[in-house]
C-alpha cells in the first residue's frame, strides 16, 4: 500500500514535470503598483477583444518588476515590466548580464500627484516652499539655517489654515517619493532660499530632501489605501495620493492646489500643475513573436482607443501622453531604446 | 502551653471556615474570575471581528441589476452584413458601448422622468455589458438587427447606493455618480427594470480590473486554492505517514534518528515566508516550473504542512497501545504486518484530522504565495488537471490581499466576501475533522 502511494505519487510529479515545458500561451506582467490599474483595465479589455488569453499583472513595485525582466530570456521569465520611473543604468547592466539585450521602453501618460485633506477640513493652496518649510529638518528663519521650529501650517505661511503639520508622504521605496522629492521638497528648497544656505553650511542639493524626524512627517510604505485609512484616523493631517486614486474617492478627500493650480487630467497634461510623473512599461524584446499576443498587447495599450484623452484609462485617471502618436509608431515598429 | 496549635478563641471547626482556608478559596475564586475574563476578551475580539466582517462583507452576496432592451444595430455590429464571425469581431467592446446609450436613454424615455442635469446616464451601467453583448452577438451572430432583453449588472456607485454605501451627499461630491443617476435608479427600481439579488457571479466569475468592481468574482482563486489543495493532499499526506511511521515504527532510536525528530518540530515553527523564498529559488529559478502557477503554490505549501502531518501523525500512532502491536506479534504477524493491518487503522482517525488541519492551514496561509507570483490579476480560468495545475491561477487569501488594496471603495465589500467565503472553507474543513475525530477515534 506504501509503496504503491509513493509509486502513484512519483509519478504525478514527473507526469506533471513533463507537461511544465509545454509553451506559454498568456503574457505576463509585473511591476509598479502604480501603473498596475491601468495594466489590468488594459489586460482585461484586451482579453475581451482578442482571441488570445487575459495577460497575467503582478504588482510588486517598479524595481522589482525591472529587476523580475532583467531576470534572462525565456518562457518563465515575464515579458513586460511596468514601471512609475524610467529604468536606471544598473537594471539594464543587469538584463546585459542575463542576456536581454534588447528592451523597448514605452511611455504611455501621465500621473500627477496630488496633496489631499479630509473632505470635512479646511481648503488648502500650498506651494513647493510652504512643503519644504513644513517637513524640511533645515530651514532659513530670518536668514538664519535652524532647525525646522513650524508647528502649524500657519507657521508655514499664514494663508494656510492654522492646522498642525501632520503631513503622511509616501515611503521611499515608492516611485511616487522621488517625484515628491525632486518637484516639490527640492523645488522648495531652491525657493526658500535653503539650498543657498545649506551650501553655504558646506552641505549639498541633497540635504534639501532630508526630513524632520519628529513624528511631523509620516514615511507611508503601503499603498495610498494606507494613506486613506491614516486620514480616516488623522483628519487634522494631509496625504499624498496618485491622482487616479484621488479620483476615485472624491467623496471623502479635498484636493489642495500647487501653485495655485487645481490638479486634473487637463491641468497635468499642460504641464500647469507642476507634480507629475511620466509612466513606462518596458518590453522584452526577445519574447516578441514568442509569446503569443505579446506585440498584439503592447499595440493595443497604446492605441487612441485605451491610451487616448477619451479611453478608458483617461477615465480612470491617467493623464494621456500628447505624444502619443510617436509612441505607437515605435511600438510597432519595435525599436528598442537607446542607452539612457 | 500545651495546647500551641489551637486559636485562643474557641475549638476549630470543619464547617466553620478558618482564615487560612477562606484565604485559599478567596484565591480560587479570584482565578477562576481571571479565567473567565481571559474567556470573554477572547470571545469579544471573536464578536468584533466576525460583526466587522460579516457587516462589510455580506453586501457582497448580493448585486445591482439593471435590466434594458438592446437594439443590435446592424449599421454598428455588422456593416457588411454578412454575419461573418472574423468580420465582426473586429467591432471592440467600445464599438458596443453606443448600443447601450441608446438603450438608457430610451429607458428614461420609457419612464417619462425629466430629471433636470442628467449626465452620462449610461455610467449606471457596469462596463461589464459591452463584453457581455460582444460575446452573446458572436455566439450568435444571426441575433444582429434584432432587439433583446439583457439583464447587466449595475455600476459599483448605483450598487453602493442600494447598499447604503453611497447616499445623495456623498453622490453630490463623487466624480464617479452624480444624485441624478441615483434618482434615475430610484425611478427604474420602481419600475421594476432594476432590482438587487443574490450574487453568483460572486462566486463563478474571475476577477476584474478596477473600472468595474462589481464584476469582481472569486472564481479563478477558489479553482486555484482547490489545486493547490489537491497538490498539498497528494504529496503531503503519503509523504508524511510514509515518513512518521517509519520514524516511529521501524527506525532505530539513536542521535540520527533524535536529531530528525527535533528538527521536523522545528521546522514547524519556519516562519512560512521562508518556505516561499525556497520555492522562489528552487521550483522556479532552478526546477523552471512557471509562474504564478498553482504546482509551484501547492509544493511550496506541501513543504510548509508537512511539519504538521508528520506531528500528528506520530502522535497518533504512539497512542495506540502496545498491547496491540504485541498481539499481533504474538499470533505470528510480520512488523510490517503488524503497522499496516493494526496499527495504522486504529491510528488513521488521529492522521485524517491531522491532515486536515494542515490542509486547513494551508489554505489561509498568503506569505510564500506573495513570492512565487500568486498575487495576480489572473482573469483566464485554469484549465482542468493535470494541465490546470500549470496554469497562472490566484489564491482566496490573495484574492483578498489584492482587493484591499484596490482605489475603488467598493472593493472593500468584496473583499471583507472574500474573507467570509474562506472562512466558510474553513469551518467546514474543521467541522469535517471534528466529526472524523469524533466518529472513529477509539480510546483505550
Amino acid at each position: 500500500m506504501l509503496h504503491a502511494k509513493l509509486t502513484v505519487s512519483t509519478l504525478a510529479i514527473i507526469a506533471l514535470s513533463a507537461t511544465a515545458s509545454s509553451a506559454r500561451d498568456q503574457v505576463q506582467v509585473a511591476g509598479s503598483s502604480t501603473v498596475l490599474p491601468y495594466a489590468t483595465i488594459v489586460a482585461e479589455a484586451f482579453g475581451e477583444n482578442f482571441d488570445f488569453p487575459t495577460p497575467v499583472v503582478e504588482g510588486g513595485g517598479s524595481g522589482a518588476g525591472r529587476k523580475k525582466m532583467c531576470e534572462g530570456v525565456g518562457e518563465n521569465t515575464i515579458d513586460i515590466a511596468n514601471s512609475s520611473s524610467r529604468i536606471k543604468q544598473s537594471d539594464i547592466d543587469l538584463c546585459g548580464s542575463n542576456g536581454v539585450s534588447e528592451i523597448m521602453e514605452v511611455r504611455f501618460g501621465y500621473d500627477g500627484i496630488v496633496f489631499a485633506s479630509d473632505i470635512e477640513g479646511p481648503e488648502f493652496g500650498f506651494t513647493p516652499s510652504d512643503w519644504y518649510n513644513a517637513l524640511a529638518a533645515k530651514v532659513v528663519v530670518d536668514g538664519a539655517l535652524v532647525d525646522n521650529p513650524n508647528t502649524s501650517w500657519s507657521d508655514v505661511n499664514s494663508a494656510l489654515p492654522d492646522q498642525e503639520i501632520l503631513a503622511f508622504i509616501p515611503g521611499t521605496k515608492h516611485g511616487t517619493r522621488e517625484v515628491f522629492d525632486v518637484k516639490v521638497l527640492e523645488a522648495g528648497c531652491e525657493a526658500t532660499g535653503a539650498l543657498e544656505a545649506l551650501e553655504a553650511a558646506g552641505m549639498s542639493e541633497e540635504d534639501c530632501i532630508t526630513l524632520r524626524t519628529d513624528g511631523v512627517s509620516v514615511d507611508i510604505d503601503g499603498d495610498y489605501t494606507e494613506t486613506l485609512a491614516r486620514l480616516d484616523a488623522n483628519p487634522n493631517s494631509i496625504g499624498v495620493f496618485g491622482l487616479s486614486f484621488y479620483e476615485n474617492n472624491t467623496d471623502k478627500l479635498r484636493v489642495a492646489t500647487m501653485g495655485d493650480v487645481t490638479p486634473s487630467t487637463d491641468t497635468v497634461a499642460s504641464g500647469e500643475y507642476p507634480v507629475s510623473r511620466p509612466l513606462f512599461f518596458y518590453v522584452k524584446k526577445a519574447h516578441l513573436g514568442v509569446i503569443p499576443g505579446l506585440q498584439e498587447y503592447i499595440d493595443f495599450f497604446v492605441s487612441d482607443e485605451i491610451a487616448g484623452p477619451d479611453g478608458p484609462l483617461a477615465e480612470y485617471g491617467l493623464v494621456s501622453d500628447p505624444e502619443l502618436a510617436a509612441t505607437q509608431e515605435m511600438v510597432s515598429s519595435g525599436t528598442p531604446m537607446g542607452g539612457l | 502551653m500545651t495546647d500551641m496549635s489551637a486559636p485562643s478563641s474557641g475549638k476549630t471547626s470543619l464547617l466553620r471556615l478558618d482564615a487560612r482556608t477562606k484565604k485559599r478559596n478567596a484565591a480560587e475564586r479570584r482565578f477562576r474570575a481571571y479565567g473567565a475574563i481571559c474567556v470573554g476578551i477572547a470571545v469579544v475580539a471573536l464578536v468584533v471581528l466576525m460583526a466587522s466582517i460579516l457587516k462589510n462583507g455580506t453586501s457582497a452576496f448580493f448585486q445591482t441589476h439593471i435590466t434594458l432592451d438592446i437594439e443590435l444595430l446592424e449599421s454598428k455590429l455588422d456593416k457588411t452584413g454578412n454575419r461573418d464571425i472574423a468580420e465582426m469581431s473586429k467591432v471592440s467592446t467600445f464599438g458596443y458601448a453606443p448600443l447601450i446609450k441608446n438603450a438608457m436613454e430610451a429607458k428614461i424615455e420609457e419612464l417619462g422622468v425629466d430629471i433636470e442635469g442628467l449626465k452620462k446616464p449610461q455610467d449606471m451601467i457596469s462596463k461589464e455589458a459591452a463584453a457581455q453583448l460582444r460575446r452573446f452577438v458572436l455566439a450568435n451572430p444571426d441575433v444582429v438587427g434584432g432587439t433583446y432583453e439583457f439583464e447587466f449588472l449595475a455600476s459599483g456607485r448605483i450598487d453602493g447606493y442600494f447598499k447604503g454605501r453611497v447616499t445623495m451627499e456623498s453622490a453630490e461630491r463623487d466624480k464617479n455618480v452624480s444624485p441624478q443617476q441615483l434618482m434615475l435608479a430610484d425611478a427604474m427600481k420602481e419600475e421594476g427594470s432594476l432590482n438587487t439579488s443574490f450574487n453568483w457571479k460572486f462566486i463563478t466569475w474571475p476577477d476584474a480590473s478596477e473600472n468595474r468592481p462589481e464584476a469582481a468574482g472569486l472564481g479563478v482563486a477558489i479553482i486555484g486554492s482547490f489545486y493547490m489543495m489537491i497538490v498539498v493532499l497528494v504529496l503531503a499526506l503519503p509523504i508524511g505517514v510514509a515518513a512518521s511511521i517509519y520514524l516511529e515504527e521501524f527506525a532505530p532510536k539513536n542521535w540520527f534518528t533524535d536529531l530528525i525528530e527535533v528538527n521536523i518540530s522545528n521546522l514547524a515553527a519556519v516562519p512560512s515566508i521562508v518556505f516561499g523564498i525556497l520555492g522562489l529559488a528552487i521550483f522556479i529559478n532552478f526546477a523552471g516550473l512557471p509562474q504564478s502557477a498553482p504546482i509551484v503554490g501547492g509544493l511550496v505549501l506541501t513543504l510548509m504542512t508537512l511539519p504538521t502531518i508528520i506531528i500528528a501523525t506520530r502522535a497518533s500512532l504512539k497512542a495506540v497501545p502496545p498491547s496491540i502491536r504485541e498481539a499481533a506479534l504474538g499470533v505470528g504477524a510480520s512488523k510490517m504486518q503488524t503497522v499496516f493491518h493494526h496499527v495504522l487503522p486504529l491510528a488513521a482517525p488521529g492522521i485524517l484530522t491531522g491532515t486536515i488541519i494542515g490542509l486547513a492551514q494551508a489554505l489561509g496561509e498568503t506569505a510564500p504565495l506573495l513570492l512565487i507570483g500568486m498575487v495576480a490579476f489572473v482573469r483566464e480560468y485554469p484549465s482542468g488537471p493535470p494541465e490546470g495545475f500549470f496554469d497562472p491561477a490566484a489564491a482566496l487569501p490573495v484574492q483578498v490581499y489584492n482587493w484591499t488594496q484596490r482605489a475603488d471603495p467598493a472593493f472593500v465589500e468584496r473583499a471583507s466576501g472574500a474573507i467570509i467565503v474562506l472562512l466558510v472553507f474553513l469551518l467546514v474543513m474543521n467541522l469535517v475533522a471534528i466529526i472524523l475525530r469524533r466518529r472513529f477515534e477509539r480510546r483505550w
